[in-house]
């Protein structure tokens, strides 16, 4: 069976929820081998996690440049690989990075690129993706007709199953780097790691919207959102409205997210917003006007005043979790 | 210093989008065209280093005539000039076909020390185009950027993420994407619409840009659809009036979907 190469995800010798996505879903593929770009000393750390999700091959390449440059590094690892194994795919996360990286790689090694997709699967010789585009409004599936497919999931999408490997480990060396080609990273400011789960990876997300009033407001949103173990939204609507900064907005502008379940707290629901949220497996809402288009998408709704129902949701929630 | 800057038309996030039934492409007239928002920001961007540096501004467009809706704005906003691919044999084309016309389009302006572009176009969300742009014409890539400071050939540029921020380092010529939160674009004035309209805009066909149309488009695609279907709309559940019991009876609900 062919190799199903996986760029992973570490932060701080961690391997990120969506890479274990991307290993599950490999396995569906081919024989999944995940790629290590770090510092030295990372593979070591995350390499049993790996396998742990059914990685047998853990392709490694550290270097002090693969840290201090940014995207090609990666790039450079994803594409001597796929030179050498003849993968049958190469699954990235469609993080930030990850759209870059992946979108490098292929024109670098002559193939499609299939993004954002949120499932795959093999269907004969062909690797098929597919995706849910304009906010879940289309479903399409392709496939890459040119070369090895290079193929972006949406974290979240993929179940991640643990599935026991043993895996074995296999140096890559990077080539030298280009200075006139390159982007050096001076320095990094890493983000202040909040309690909540990050957006696009929770598996609850609350969201407020206009009808949360005030930044201040926003508290009864996050208390729910606390109580549940999710992460916080808001609607453009909030953001522009100066109640919630502009990293948490869901919709169209902002982020996709398709958690487990999603409460919007005050959402009208306009097609922006919907765009960014109805792939949700459970979708709640409470809102005060019984003719906001999110009752049409809700699975379960309440007309109401959600400063008087949050609160209560919160109690019995925290209540049931003792 | 001398800055090309990407712009596009794409439909309007607030309308209905869809995909058209003959060849699962975007179906561009059904919605609303606007000028990406991300886009004037990237426009006000070049102006600001064109206002602090010197050079001149050149506004880029691939896209159906129309698209040149896109091109007059960022001229009225103080672009220079302007280059608008427009070919039919583009319809389809997918974000590798677009980067490499967009980097042959680079290639026909003269001694471009900087390439802007808005992060993440809202239609397409493929987020990869300037980094594939990058990667044909060989510059470093300094993407997803909140501030931009050039000094001398070295470009420095704070790359935000939610994993934190990065302090990115290169040198001109380069590309950099730029971020929702890196400025306000400024309106045109009357004076810059009026004198948008004497601006030269310089239409180019795929031929001569020296690629064979055969080989862009859908027809030039190197991936394909399968099949495109609307989804199914979801359907409108249990709906309750809250008699002040509304957060007990979705914390029932919630126990009985096993969600809590």
């Amino acid at each position: 069976m062919s190799e199903v190469l996986v760029l992973v995800e570490h932060v701080d010798g961690e391997v990120k929820k969506a890479t274990f996505e991307l290993l599950s879903a490999a396995r569906r593929l081919g024989e999944p081998a995940a790629v290590v770009v770090g510092a030295v000393g990372t593979a070591s750390k995350v390499k049993d996690a790996l396998a742990r999700y059914g990685a047998t091959k853990v392709y490694v390449a550290e270097s002090d440049d693969a840290v201090n440059y940014l995207v090609t590094p990666k790039v450079d690892a994803l594409a001597t690989l796929a030179g050498r194994v003849s993968p049958a795919a190469v699954l990235i996360s469609a993080s930030l990075e990850g759209k870059e990286v992946a979108g490098r790689v292929a024109v670098r090694i002559d193939s499609g690129l299939l993004v954002d997709v949120v499932d795959v699967e093999r269907s004969g010789d062909d690797v098929v993706g597919t995706q849910s585009i304009f906010g879940g409004g289309f479903v399409v599936k392709s496939k890459v007709s040119t070369g090895t497919p290079v193929i972006t999931v949406r974290p979240g999408a993929v179940e991640a199953e643990a599935a026991e490997a043993v895996a074995t480990e296999e140096t890559v060396e990077l080539p030298a780097v280009d200075p006139a080609r390159a982007t050096r990273i001076t320095s990094r400011e890493p983000a202040v790691a909040g309690d909540r789960p990050e957006l696009t990876e929770a598996s609850v997300v609350v969201s407020g919207g206009r009808g949360v009033g005030s930044a201040e407001n926003f508290a009864v949103v996050e208390r729910l959102a606390d109580a549940l173990g999710g992460a916080v939204g808001a609607s453009r609507a909030a953001v522009d409205s100066g109640y919630y900064p502009h990293q948490f907005q869901v919709g169209q502008t902002g982020k996709t997210v398709s958690p487990q379940l999603y409460i919007a707290l005050g959402i009208s629901g306009a097609i922006q917003h919907r765009a960014g949220m109805q792939t949700a497996k459970t979708i709640v809402a409470v809102n005060k006007d019984a003719e906001a288009p999110i009752f049409e998408i809700a699975d379960f709704g309440v007309v109401g005043d959600l400063f008087q129902v949050a609160p209560q949701l919160t109690e019995e929630v925290t209540k049931r979790r003792g | 210093m001398n800055i090309v800057v990407l712009v596009k038309l794409v439909p309007d996030t607030y309308s209905e989008r869809k995909l058209s039934d003959t060849d699962h492409t975007l179906d561009r007239d059904s919605a609303d065209a606007v000028l990406d928002e991300i886009n004037e920001r990237a426009v006000e961007e070049a102006l600001q280093l064109k206002e602090a540096h010197g050079g001149e501004v050149t506004a880029l467009c691939v896209g159906p005539d129309r698209a040149v809706d896109a091109v007059r704005k960022a001229l009225q906003m103080g672009a220079d000039k302007a280059v608008h691919v427009s070919d039919a044999a583009l319809h389809g084309s997918d974000v590798i076909t677009t980067a490499k016309v967009l980097a042959k389009a680079v290639g026909t302006i003269d001694g471009v020390d900087l390439v802007i572009a808005g992060n993440e176009a809202s239609d397409g969300r493929a987020g990869a185009v300037p980094a594939i742009l990058a990667e044909l014409l060989g510059l470093p890539q300094l993407t997803h950027a909140n501030k931009v400071t050039v000094e001398g050939d070295t470009i420095t540029v704070e790359r935000a993420t939610d994993d934190g921020v990065l302090h990115l380092q290169a040198t001109l010529p380069a590309l950099v994407s730029v971020s929702e939160k890196i400025n306000e674009p400024r309106y045109p004035s009357f004076k810059g619409i009026m004198a948008a309209k004497k601006k030269p805009i310089t239409t180019l066909t795929v031929a001569d840009l020296g690629l064979d149309p055969a080989g862009v488009g859908l027809s030039g695609a190197w991936t394909a659809v399968l099949e495109a279907a609307p989804k199914p709309p979801r359907t409108a559940g249990e709906r309750v009036e809250d008699n002040g019991d509304g957060g007990t009876k979705i914390a029932e609900y919630l126990v009985g979907q096993k969600l809590i």
